[in-house]
């Protein structure tokens, strides 16, 4: 296989290099149209092989049972080398009729085998290019390219993927797309220097590409350079990271999986009924609360490794780093490495989560707010899209995000969140209680009906549920605040899962107002400021109407601030008392005015 | 925590130092639209009536209580499907001054959206068979936020077409990037 490496077809590059006047061809063969990677033929024959030898054996040795060995190994055999043959050869095919090419406005794409399509997307629109390499690409220096595009198309695709090119290759075209002209970029406010670049082909492309070239192909995949010392690198991975991975919700289910799995693959082996009775006389052996403790603890531990397991597997290697062409661009990964990119000219700003078992431990995740793409449909593509850093202390979270918009300080860390009214913790216990009065009362109606001992149930429930809601419920109420810092609106709400967004406030783009009946009563009311990013909009929750709207109006003037007026008499209980006599209301006004107990 | 240029001379445009709220929008929606909504409703109850009268007449033993459920459409029914429309009316309000777009809708979910001009990206009319036998139209502003459509249903085709038309053309004299 090793044998395929030296005769890439991309050296045809280097032969009839075209009179580019950049000094960088960008394309092979005629009018600058480039191949995917000619081994990809070998990869799909392996992967093929693979498959065929994990479906053989069992099928090979049922055949065996009925057939005799001799045609159990020759049918086998014959299946396999007829799937290798085929699938080989559709790739081929797939590899003969798929070409692209980089124009200085355009990136076409020609493919298909019956049905021929070409796409075109303007460069311009282009808003990642992001690089995926599972194990077995990696072992051939070859990786899967995804190119996102604002660009909304008839099939709503809005990806193209080159699958595959060489990891080189894919860097020089990550470099190639993603830069863009200077000029383009000053509105976002990037340090990179103005003027003086034509559109593509730079020396400073050439220099970016070729040093990521060297980087990458000398296999250490630029991950693993003692480079924390560069500008450029805002974090990198630490393995003491890794104790954040057990608190989360993983290692539960990870742990009922493990006995999940346990029972399948001896349910394969044909062993069920003797693993099970072998497990529970060895538990009926114990005392019964020791052998819950035990399956428990079992469980546990199943669940920690599973964890931490992918955990690393997920974040190995993590490296966040700022490019000079004005990108944010993440990579990790143990076996499959993945590089994905985000244009900072996209950010409107940034969310701190920071899940129960994470928060106890003092570690939050970071994750981007950035338009485009959010559109796509994949949902936990978009969660790989934007999440810039894993779960890690909560001062390296706060560094990571200051350091990601260009802040001194994070607005996360140096806003003064205000609280919310008291009224706003009585709905949230309200809410708890009645989640837990459902099951509760299912409970006792059954036990007063049906079957006694439901009502031990549901005083078992009760005693503890209650207690846990409640908690929950205080948690949430302690959790609501919002604030402005600088440019930034800052929103926190949530209990199990506490999300903290800094939001852009020029990034907000409209407001919207929500009062529930009981709201109104209560002088609540939710707003929500709309957003092209993320999740189109960030909300703050039972803030009292005249602070809250005071906020919103400070926040990003003239919204609502047309539309407001007075309000004759006094607001309802919750609402605030403002000194009197005040100039204008201005946003220092609206951080600083205690709020009313 | 100064220097943004924009909290401290702008700050917020009511000087009334006291408590304020959001107020209505000025404009009320077509009065007509109190008839599409009732003739909708209306034809909502029929089918019910249909679904549950049609049985209750053919199948012997379960009618009774099929003729049970039609009374009780009929005595719920009726009287909210001639009361909503009433209060939606009352409620859903617009206004669009030359800077923004302001819409207030909801019954015992109220909500008020705005949306400046510098943001709107679409304004869609649609008119479906009902309000076209009315003479309605839906209007549609969308922004670059997935969350932030405006909708203000049931306006006179006319005004509508007027509507749309300033919208588009404001929208375009403004500057902005509306992302």
């Amino acid at each position: 296989m090793s044998g395929a490496g030296p005769d890439r077809p991309h050296d045809a590059r280097d032969g009839d290099a075209a009179p580019a006047p950049s000094g960088q061809d960008d394309g092979s063969g005629r009018d600058g149209w480039r191949r995917l990677d000619r081994r990809t033929i070998v990869v799909t024959a392996l992967r093929l092989a693979g498959l065929a030898v994990v479906a053989g054996i069992p099928a090979g040795a049922g055949l065996a049972g009925t057939v005799g060995s001799g045609w159990a190994v020759a049918a086998v055999v014959g299946g396999a080398a007829l799937l290798i043959a085929a699938g080989t050869g559709a790739e081929y095919v797939r590899w003969r009729r798929t070409r692209y090419r980089v124009l200085p406005e355009r990136f076409e794409l020609r493919r298909g085998i019956l049905v021929r399509t070409r796409r075109s997307l303007n460069r311009d629109r282009i808003r990642s290019v992001d690089i995926t390499a599972p194990p077995l690409l990696r072992l051939f220096s070859l990786t899967q390219v995804r190119i996102g595009t604002a660009e909304r198309t008839g099939s709503g695709e809005s990806a193209l993927a080159l699958l595959p090119i060489t990891r080189a290759d894919a860097e020089e075209l990550r470099t190639t797309l993603l830069h863009r002209p200077a000029g383009d970029r000053a509105a976002a406010g990037t340090g990179a220097p103005a003027g003086t670049e034509p559109p593509q082909g730079t020396p400073r492309t050439d220099g970016t590409a070729g040093a990521d070239r060297v980087d990458s192909t000398d296999g250490t995949d630029g991950g693993a350079v003692p480079g924390a010392a560069d500008p450029g690198v805002l974090a990198t991975f630490r393995p003491s990271w890794v104790r954040f991975a057990p608190v989360s919700v993983l290692t539960p289910a990870l742990g009922a999986a493990a006995f999940g799995a346990v029972l399948q693959v001896a349910e394969w082996l044909g062993l069920q009924d003797g693993v099970v009775s072998w497990a529970l006389d060895r538990l009926r052996a114990l005392p019964l609360p020791t052998a819950v403790l035990f399956v428990v603890l079992t469980g546990l531990a199943a669940g920690v490794v599973g964890s931490i397991a992918v955990f690393v597997e997920w974040w190995w290697r993590f490296r966040l780093e700022r490019e000079p062409t004005g990108t944010l661009r993440v990579r990790r990964g143990l076996l499959t490495t993945r590089s994905v990119s985000l244009e900072e000219r996209r950010l409107r700003g940034v969310e701190l989560l920071e899940p129960l078992g994470n928060r106890m431990l003092g570690a939050a995740r970071v994750d981007a707010v950035a338009t485009g793409l959010s559109e796509q449909p994949a949902k936990n593509e978009r969660t790989e899209h934007k999440t810039l850093l894993p779960p890690a202390p909560r001062w390296d979270a706060d560094r990571v995000a200051a350091a990601v918009l260009r802040e001194p300080v994070s607005p996360t860390e140096s806003v003064g969140l205000r609280r919310h009214p008291r009224a706003a913790r009585g709905r949230r216990i309200r809410w708890a209680l009645s989640v837990v009065a459902v099951p509760v009362s299912a409970a006792v109606v059954l036990g007063l009906t049906v079957w006694t001992p439901a009502l031990v149930v549901a005083a078992l429930l009760a005693a503890v549920g209650v207690p846990v809601a409640v908690a929950l419920a205080f948690e949430a109420y302690a959790n609501l605040g919002h604030g402005l810092t600088g440019g930034y609106l800052v929103a926190r709400n949530g209990s199990v899962l506490r999300r903290t967004v800094a939001l852009q406030r020029r990034g907000v783009i409209g407001w919207t107002a929500r009062q529930s009946f009981f709201q109104r009563r209560r002088g609540l009311i939710t707003l929500t400021a709309t957003t092209a990013a993320g999740s189109q909009g960030y909300s703050v929750y039972d803030v009292g109407t005249n602070e809250g709207l005071r906020f919103a109006e400070a926040a990003v003037p003239d919204l609502f601030g047309p539309f407001l007026e007075p309000v004759g008499g006094t607001e309802p209980p919750g609402g605030t008392p403002r000194t009197a006599g005040a100039p204008p209301a201005t946003r220092k006004d609206v951080e600083r005015h205690t709020d009313g107990d | 925590m100064t220097g943004n240029g924009t909290d401290d001379a702008s700050g917020i445009t009511d000087p009334a130092p006291g408590p304020v709220r959001l107020r209505a929008p000025r404009h009320r929606l077509d009065r007509r639209a109190r008839r599409l909504w009732w003739t909708r409703s209306g034809l909502v109850l029929i089918a019910a009536v249909v679904a549950l009268g049609v049985p209750a007449v053919l199948s012997g033993p379960a009618g009774p209580w099929l003729l049970l459920g039609l009374g009780v459409v009929a005595v719920c029914g009726v009287p909210v499907a001639v009361a909503l429309p009433l209060w939606w009316y009352h409620v859903h309000r617009w206004e669009i001054t030359d800077d923004a777009v302001y819409t207030r809708t909801g019954l015992l979910w109220q909500e008020w959206r705005v949306a400046p001009m510098s943001r709107i990206q679409t304004v869609d009319t649609e008119r479906g068979p009902l309000e076209r036998v009315f003479g309605l139209v839906t209007v549609t502003v969308t922004t670059a936020s997935a969350k932030g459509p405006l909708t203000i249903p049931g306006l006179d085709h006319r005004l509508a077409a007027d509507v749309a038309e300033r919208l588009t053309r404001t929208t375009q004299a403004t500057p902005g990037d509306a992302t």
